[in-house]
């Protein structure tokens, strides 16, 4: 074959001869390693840059509050917020335990956000494929995408009560349109060719749907997940301020309440740590779903 | 009986501005059991339509495809078609991208996955089966998308300029293998190019279309031996001189087809 694919982490033979002079050690996998060097040191510049924003901005507020600048009382203090966290761990919240507040939350917000997602994929998917179900909806889902939803969070809590079932259908009233919208879209541009091969090539409307619609719509579908689970984590966070007996919405409702707002300021600190682990969560899965994806930074991966 | 014909073809397609657009008039076409015929034309004459009509993916707006005796009414998968773009499924690896075929008939994964691993030998891609199409180059995804056609026996084999995105070395190789693979099975193929000397060198029966909207302007019998090795048989008199005549025939509409986009483009700028 004429033809040599080149991975494009394969190291890269490097021109010995010109090299050799200078280097006569190890004149093969210089490029790579010095490049490989450079890029480690980078990361930790740009970690330590992040790290010394976040230092600077607690310690100026921190000095303002000191200097009696600003308001605790309306603002909180950095050191509050370490103190209400650390008491919380310790002895435990006015509710129950931190621990349980956590998961009550953490159960409202990935129950909300699994069945939204499947859902939104399945009717994105279906309305993308059958050009009657789109016309006859579209209409519909237009209205009830411009509408504020959140408001619907003030009926569910009445009509399902304070328990955990009235956060997750907010969550998933939230979290189903923007996967719909993505997985509609996905479905509607993949490539013609594509799904002619596939027929041609014998599958059935249901396979071509599950090996060429699906995969093909996976990465409009995974580009929405990561807004998702941000929606849904508010839809548990709302639906618990609207009444609630537990989770960390409540948390903060109460703390507001006592005008402690330095709770409320613990509480956003593990909302954000926990929105944070979802990201990098869905990341990994991102990355294994699409391993097939042409890298698309590095360069071109194959030569003629 | 032939196992392609297109009776007195005519297809429209709606446009954008509510008209409709004539891409074939009258086309008609024979092509026998075992037969490599060629369709050569200028750009934008129809020819890829051609091989839509004889899939079955579009439906003649008049006339009549016939596939070994039978009117096309939809997709018929006893037919292989090999588009002119990249259609292998680049979530797939390639030794899924070849099996698909079988495994969408019904073959158990076990028989698909040797079925694909004996054609991903025949052409030459023994050792990447666990590699996905991107990591590929152009001429190996080409092979794969033979692969993955050929596997399935089809008796008929339409292709789309396949090997238009190809460098011209590679394209040469190409050519040379698929007469080969082709052997093997005989299915009668309809290849659509624009490039005359590859259609001369390739088939048994060249047609050239009309600028469009396209039809039959001429057919030519391509009498030249086989086993044939592309990158050679140029230098063949026999080759000239059937060059000579059948360029003789697509240069009006090549030239037609030329002038009408060039006072188009004119107008539109």
């Amino acid at each position: 074959m004429s033809d040599t694919p080149l991975r494009s982490d394969a190291p890269m033979a490097a021109p010995a001869m010109a090299d050799s002079a200078d280097t006569p050690t190890r004149p093969a996998d210089r490029p790579p390693s010095r490049r490989g060097r450079r890029n480690a040191r980078r990361r930790v510049l740009m970690a330590a840059a992040r790290v010394a924003i976040v230092v600077v901005l607690l310690t100026v507020w921190q000095l303002a509050v000191n200097a009696k600048v600003v308001d605790p009382f309306f603002w909180g203090e950095p050191s509050g917020v370490w103190d209400e966290l650390v008491s919380w761990v310790t002895v435990g919240t006015p509710q129950g335990s931190l621990s349980e507040q956590i998961l009550v939350t953490l159960q409202e917000a990935v129950l909300g956000f699994v069945i939204g997602v499947i859902l939104g994929v399945v009717f994105g998917i279906a309305l993308g494929r059958v050009r009657v179900l789109a016309e006859l909806f579209a209409p519909f889902l237009k209205v009830a995408n411009s509408i504020p939803r959140i408001v619907l969070g003030a009926i569910f809590t009445v009509a399902f009560g304070f328990g955990i079932q009235s956060k997750v259908i907010l969550a998933v009233v939230l979290v189903f349109f923007g996967v719909f919208f993505n997985a509609f879209q996905g479905t509607r541009e993949v490539d013609r060719n594509l799904l002619a091969n596939a027929r041609l090539l014998g599958a059935s409307p249901w396979r071509v749907t599950r090996e060429v619609v699906l995969p093909s719509a996976f990465t409009w579908i995974l580009a929405s997940l990561h807004i998702s689970f941000g929606f849904a984590l508010i839809g548990a966070i709302v639906g618990e301020l609207l009444g609630a007996n537990k989770g960390l919405g409540l948390l903060i409702r109460s703390s507001q309440n006592n005008f402690n707002m330095n709770g409320v300021l613990a509480g956003m600190v593990l909302v954000a740590i926990i929105a944070l682990v979802a990201e990098a969560l869905i990341t990994l899965l991102e990355n294994r779903l699409l391993r097939w994806r042409p890298p698309q930074y590095h360069g071109a991966a194959a030569v003629e | 009986m032939a196992a392609i014909e297109l009776r007195n073809v005519t297809k429209k397609f709606a446009t954008a501005d509510g008209g409709t657009y004539t891409a074939l008039k009258d086309l008609s076409l024979t092509v026998e059991e075992g037969q490599f015929c060629a369709v050569v034309g200028p750009t934008g004459c129809g020819k890829s339509t051609t091989l839509t009509l004889v899939s079955g993916l579009e439906l003649a707006s008049s006339g009549e495809a016939v596939v070994h005796g039978q009117p096309v009414r939809g997709v018929d998968t006893s037919t292989g078609f090999v588009f002119q773009q990249d259609a292998v499924f680049p979530w797939k690896s390639v030794l899924d991208n070849v099996a698909a075929g079988p495994l969408f008939r019904g073959t158990k994964r076990s028989e698909a996955n040797g079925l694909a691993r004996d054609w991903l030998r025949r052409v030459g891609l023994s050792g990447f089966e666990d590699r996905y199409p991107h990591q590929l180059s152009g001429g190996m995804r080409k092979r794969v998308a033979l692969a993955q056609t050929l596997i399935n026996q089809p008796r008929i084999l339409l292709m789309d300029e396949p090997f238009s995105a190809l460098d011209v070395q590679t394209r040469a190789i190409m050519s040379t293998e698929l007469l080969q693979l082709w052997d093997q099975t005989k299915p009668a193929v309809i290849f659509v190019t624009h490039d005359l000397e590859e259609a001369i060198a390739l088939a048994d029966k060249v047609v050239v279309i009309t600028a469009g909207p396209g039809t039959v302007k001429a057919e030519f019998d391509i009498n030249l031996p086989r086993p044939r090795v592309v990158q050679e048989i140029r230098f063949d008199p026999t080759f000239t001189r059937l060059y000579g005549q059948i360029w003789e025939a697509l240069r009006d509409e090549v030239d037609e087809a030329y002038t009408r986009t060039t006072t188009l483009s004119r107008v539109a700028s």
